[in-house]
């Protein structure tokens, strides 16, 4: 725990993140740039998510669709890990003692670990399905699931704006 | 005008819908959460068409069969876009109304949306529309890259809202 914290006051205590706290609107660009990415994530996983629920691009196999949409997600993903731990570091310790913070990443990790469970497990047999308008049932609760917790991520991540002591103005 | 906003605030901040949403603290932060998924929608169906147009994304499908699959999604959701941005404005009006960045997403609003309607109407009416002739082509990534650029203002400015009101 003590190594934990050592491990955090590193980074809070750094140069970059004295300047993402103290600068006006160094804070916002990045947080503006964090629900930039966050939203094109959310957005194509839903595509993903709609697709394997049987409500959208049914023309489409399963196959097809994940191996335009992932980079897109890939991409975005990175850029909302990235801009996300910026603004992190800005004010760890805090952030660490939001109860909301702290469940957003429980929830990420719980997407996370949807995404690999459906793709080690349910969707061995993909191509015998994958071209159907609507998948089975594994699938539909995988992408149900999927859906939830990002709806999860969203609002636990607005209400840390709402939540932090010290508000950084993010909240109102 | 400044005055007439500053009183119109004033009159909707007394309404008993302002009161309401206010009284309760979670209906903001739930109003705001149920706004930021539509703009998921909105924005990625939006760019996922531009990625398509700029050949980053779903190539080997006609741009016409990428754009009727993703753009009529932004016409509802753009409801409830503007019914949660509304009730928005009325728990809080001088956030917004005397705030110019506001106005300034407004009018990038206003701007995307119809470039997004004129794209969808133009491929609707002639499916080849964008890719008859190397010009129109062109044309065609150049707008791809306006509309990116004006989503992310939209954005931009959303964000920037809680960090420029007045008082």
């Amino acid at each position: 725990m003590a190594q934990l914290h050592d491990f955090i006051s590193y980074f809070e205590d750094s140069g970059l993140a004295d300047s993402i706290r103290e600068d006006d609107t160094l804070f916002p660009l990045i947080e503006s740039v964090h629900v930039i990415a966050i939203c094109l994530v959310v957005g194509s996983i839903l595509v993903l998510d709609l697709r394997l629920l049987g409500l959208a691009s049914i023309q489409r196999p399963v196959s097809r669709l994940t191996s335009a949409i992932l980079p897109v997600i890939w991409a975005t993903f990175a850029l909302a890990a990235t801009s996300g731990a910026l603004l992190f570091m800005s004010n760890a310790t805090k952030y660490l003692a939001n109860g909301y913070f702290v469940a957003k990443m429980l929830l990420i990790c719980a997407a996370g670990a949807n995404m690999l469970v459906f793709h080690l497990i349910c969707a061995k047999d993909l191509p015998q399905w994958e071209k159907d308008a609507l998948p089975p049932l594994r699938a539909r609760i995988a992408g149900a699931l999927s859906i939830l917790l990002w709806i999860a991520v969203v609002a636990c991540g607005r209400w840390i704006g709402f939540t932090m002591r010290n508000a950084l103005a993010a909240g109102s | 005008m400044d005055a007439a906003l500053r009183e119109f605030s004033r009159w909707l901040e007394a309404t008993s819908l302002s009161h309401t949403i206010q009284a309760a603290g979670w209906v903001i932060p739930a109003l705001q959460t149920i706004h930021i998924l539509s703009v998921a929608v909105v924005f990625s169906s939006a760019v996922l068409v531009d990625f398509r147009i700029l050949r980053l994304f779903e190539r080997d499908l006609p741009l016409r069969e990428v754009a009727l699959r993703f753009l009529p999604s932004i016409w509802p959701v753009l409801v409830i876009l503007l019914v949660t941005g509304g009730l928005l404005i009325v728990a809080e009006p001088r956030r917004s109304l005397l705030n110019s960045t506001f106005y300034l997403k407004m009018v990038l609003l206003v701007a995307a949306i119809a470039l997004t309607a004129a794209l969808q109407g133009s491929i609707a009416a002639a499916p080849a529309f964008w890719e008859k002739e190397k010009g129109r082509r062109t044309a065609s990534k150049a707008l791809a890259m306006v509309s990116i650029v004006l989503w992310c203002g939209i954005l931009f400015a959303g964000r920037f809202i809680a960090y420029t009101q007045a008082g």
